[in-house]
């Protein structure tokens, strides 16, 4: 059957194919393989054009570069007019099918496991600071811009005296996010406080750029009386309905599709907001990950789902987790529209959030950020990443591309920031840390009490019961039990 | 696909299917009996059966709350087991609509939903298929109070699932999954066992601050038939009910297995065995003091679902009731469950617990 199906067209296929040679000038990839679609380019994405006209008119045997695309898309114009170079969506050679037109054709094309280069990266600042000549990006004011630099140094500040209060055995767990601050703080400053944020865990700089204080860090860390998490939960499990951060937990991806149930009602209640949700290139094996883009692309809800690419899932790296070309090339099969950026660029970053934010809410649909970034630091206190890295891939990462120093060029070179605003801002900041921490540790425990409330939101008999249970034991063993949680 | 198979199939009925289906409330005089014992619901009503009782509390929910959503595998046309007719017609596509088919994407996004302030009532088309979204169950709705020191709550999310045999569903519909959800604290594990009941108890559980796992008998969807007051009532959850009062021994079940414990009651009764039947409406958190009353004045217990009998709740009970009632008990907890196989389809009535398992459970029990 299928033999004498490519024999009665083959004629039809030779002729074709050497057409297809001429125009392009170029040898066309093995006859089986169709190229994948150019690859999408700011603007208007091609998503639109192949709704309208069936994926399959888009694939053509053109190279990847624009002007292929150009001409590919040139052709496509023109295939519509003349029926008889093959493509023509004609009675016979077309179908109608849910999701649109498919144009049928004579070849056997799988379409390729990947596209021949690699979907490209956003980027304004070059590894000097200096803006790329014609790049197009977020104005931001210089004091947005100096609110940025200095939360990414405080962001930076923190992490290192909490890391050390781990080491020191003052708090029994700590996250950092270095190497990530421009994604924190940058992807922040995009958004409005009404959006909603579903963090996974290293994105504390959303935070605090909210307003977040250093005290309330300190807090939840120590797992005192003023941590609104009650210490319930391990340190760097932040939560703040006053900011609309939801509550951190440590499952990875299971905040996506909570992100697209938030957005749902975002978009019922016609708020001029969207939900983001953040994860890392980990995360998107779960299923969670593809379960939460496809109903967001199904019910076209406002939300952006921002993947921070650190290379990293503690120990696993991304050649081991994927082998798509990485997580944004993700988005289009779902429908979704979707953009790579530096991640260590925070105006590449600003930017893209600011234009998705946008897309999201006025157009009313998901959208995929990539940023490339580096998880410069181990994954947590409770790992050694020296075990499975090399160093001077960190180093290199730590200081070459390090984010925070690339953003500094950028704001002194407009000539808005002093190396002395620099000493005063990192003593200042390291002085209200201490100060912080000392009062959180001082703080006492939340009580006993507090291990039964808000499993719901009324204490049930059996609770009860378990509480009395637990007291009358703790007068018998007071030994037994941590003295500094008052009972 | 299934579902509409087993629909097919539930209305050609073969004989066992039809025998055991009179064990459900609908018609005769034993689902009368039950019906009239019932308290909080007014009396009256049209007579309606499971589905369109499911159904009338949906349209209440989204009537009396415009942040209320129904949604769920193939809800838009009614759902495979009708429970949904009508709805989207009537309150439109934004909030009665189908989802993707992705059990952990309906639990996650109804979670998400709730937490904005909604109620997020979600349907997952069979209890057989909701272990893909357990994790964002028990991992994510359930904790999501307390984790955050009650700075957010999902207490808006309902989980409404079908469980339970149905004749023919062999091993993927027909279990029941309730234990597992019972060992979640957060979560509220509701099953009602007639039509009023389940329209007073969904009404209660989308209203409950905190999430709820309902599950609904799917064999009592059409067989079981009573009268359905009209209006919006909600019944009292964690509220245990004594449906038909003895003296010799305590029964407790709940869903679908209260009419295979109220035949076997009859029948005792006929033996001069005075049985008290208890149906526990809710399993966690459960009311104890209800069955604790009861088996002070009995001496003996006998407990029985369709799930396999290790590890499932009537364990919970069993313990719990040792605990309590050592000194009054006259003979071990009887447990009359479902075999420790998966759910078989030929063996159905082999594994199933059935009227005269339970019957000679009474017996050994009573005569212990």
């Amino acid at each position: 059957m299928a033999a004498l199906w490519l024999a009665r067209a083959s004629s039809q296929l030779a002729r074709r194919a050497a057409r297809s040679l001429a125009r392009h000038g170029e040898p066309s990839p093995p006859w089986f393989l169709a190229s994948a679609p150019p690859p999408p380019v700011l603007g208007p994405p091609a998503v639109e054009r192949s709704r309208r006209r069936g994926f399959c008119s888009v694939r053509r045997f053109a190279g990847e570069s624009s002007a292929a695309a150009a001409a590919a898309a040139a052709a496509t114009a023109a295939v519509e007019e003349e029926p008889e170079n093959g493509f023509a969506a004609g009675a016979d050679q077309a179908i109608d099918f849910p999701g649109g037109k498919v144009s049928f054709v004579a070849e056997m094309n799988f379409l390729p496991d990947s596209q021949r280069e690699r979907i490209n990266c956003y980027r304004v600042l070059d590894d000097d600071g200096r803006t790329i000549s014609d790049s197009k990006f977020q104005e931001v004011s210089k004091e947005v811009a100096l609110k940025m630099y200095s939360e990414m140094v405080t962001l930076q500040i923190m992490d290192t005296i909490f890391y050390e209060a781990q080491r020191q055995g003052r708090i029994s767990f700590y996250l950092t996010s270095n190497g990530e601050e421009a994604i924190n703080i940058a992807s922040a400053a995009a958004l409005s406080i009404d959006d909603i944020v579903l963090p996974q865990y290293r994105e504390p700089g959303v935070l605090l750029w909210r307003g977040f204080t250093l005290q309330e860090f300190a807090n939840q860390c120590f797992g005192n009386k003023l941590d609104y998490g009650k210490g319930r939960q391990m340190p760097i499990h932040y939560g703040s309905n006053r900011l609309n951060y939801f509550t951190v937990s440590s499952p990875i991806a299971t905040q996506l599709p909570h992100a697209v149930g938030a957005a749902y009602s975002l978009k019922m209640d016609k708020k001029d907001a969207c939900a983001i949700t953040y994860f890392g290139d980990g995360g998107t094996s779960e299923g969670d990950f593809h379960a939460a883009l496809n109903f967001a692309a199904v019910m076209e809800t406002p939300v952006i789902f921002f993947c921070r690419n650190n290379g990293w899932a503690i120990s696993t790296p991304t050649t081991e987790q994927f082998r798509s070309d990485g997580v944004v090339v993700r988005g289009q099969a779902y429908g979704i529209r979707g953009i790579r950026v530096d991640g260590n660029d925070a105006l590449a970053v600003y930017s893209a959030v600011h234009a998705a934010r946008e897309m999201a809410i006025t157009e009313g649909r998901p959208i995929l950020v990539e940023a490339l970034t580096y998880r410069v630091g181990h994954h947590s206190t409770s790992d050694d990443s020296t075990k499975y890295r090399p160093i001077d891939e960190i180093e290199h990462w730590r200081t070459a591309r390090d984010p925070i120093s690339r953003y500094r060029k950028w704001v002194q070179g407009n000539g808005w920031w002093s190396d002395a605003e620099e000493s005063e801002l990192r003593s200042r900041v390291r002085k209200e840390l201490l100060q912080a921490i000392q009062v959180a540790e001082r703080m006492p425990k939340p009580s006993v009490a507090e291990l039964f409330t808000d499993v719901y939101d009324q204490i049930p008999s059996n609770l009860r019961e378990q509480d009395q249970l637990l007291r009358d034991t703790i007068m018998k063993h007071p030994a037994d039990y941590p003295t500094d949680v008052p009972v | 696909m299934a579902a509409r198979a087993l629909r097919e199939a539930g209305r050609r009925r073969r004989g066992w299917a039809a025998e055991v289906g009179r064990r459900c409330f609908s018609g005769g005089s034993a689902g009368a009996a039950v019906a009239e014992t019932k308290e909080g619901a007014a009396g009256g009503g049209k007579a309606v059966n499971l589905f369109t009782a499911v159904n009338q509390a949906l349209h209440i929910a989204l009537d009396t709350d415009p942040r209320a959503y129904v949604f769920g595998e193939d809800v838009g046309f009614g759902g495979v087991f009708r429970c949904t007719t009508g709805l989207a017609d009537r309150f439109g596509k934004n909030r009665v609509f189908n989802t993707p088919l992705c059990e952990q994407g309906i639990a996650g996004f109804a979670i998400g939903l709730a937490a904005m302030g909604n109620r997020a009532i979600a349907e997952i088309q069979f209890a057989d298929y909701i272990f893909p979204a357990f994790d964002q169950i028990v991992n994510e709705a359930a904790k999501f109070r307390y984790r955050s020191g009650n700075e957010f709550n999902c207490g808006g999310l309902t989980i409404r699932t079908p469980y339970g045999a149905v004749g023919h569903g062999g091993h993927y519909h027909s279990q029941s999954p309730e234990a597992f959800f019972c060992h979640v604290p957060g979560l509220k594990v509701v099953i009602p066992r007639s039509p009023r009941e389940a329209k007073g108890l969904l009404l209660a559980s989308i209203r409950d601050p905190n999430p709820v796992v309902f599950f609904e008998p799917k064999w009592l969807y059409r067989l079981a038939v009573e009268e359905v007051p009209e209006e919006d009532y909600m019944l009292p959850l964690s509220q245990a009910e004594v449906i038909r009062k003895g003296s010799d021994i305590t029964l407790i079940g709940w869903g679908a297995q209260l009419g295979v414990l109220k035949e076997a009651c009859e029948d005792a009764a006929k033996d001069g065995v005075s049985c008290e039947l208890i149906d526990l409406k809710t399993l966690i958190p459960w009311d104890k003091e209800t069955v604790e009353a009861s088996v002070k004045k009995t001496g003996k217990l006998l407990v029985s679902h369709e799930a396999p009998i290790t590890g499932g709740f009537g364990a919970e009970i069993a313990a719990s009731i040792a605990e309590r009632c050592f000194q009054r008990l006259e003979a071990p907890v009887a447990r009359v469950c479902g075999l420790d196989t998966p759910f078989p389809l030929v063996y159905e009535p082999f594994y199933m617990p059935t009227k005269n398992k339970v019957l000679d459970a009474i017996k050994a029990t009573v005569n212990y």
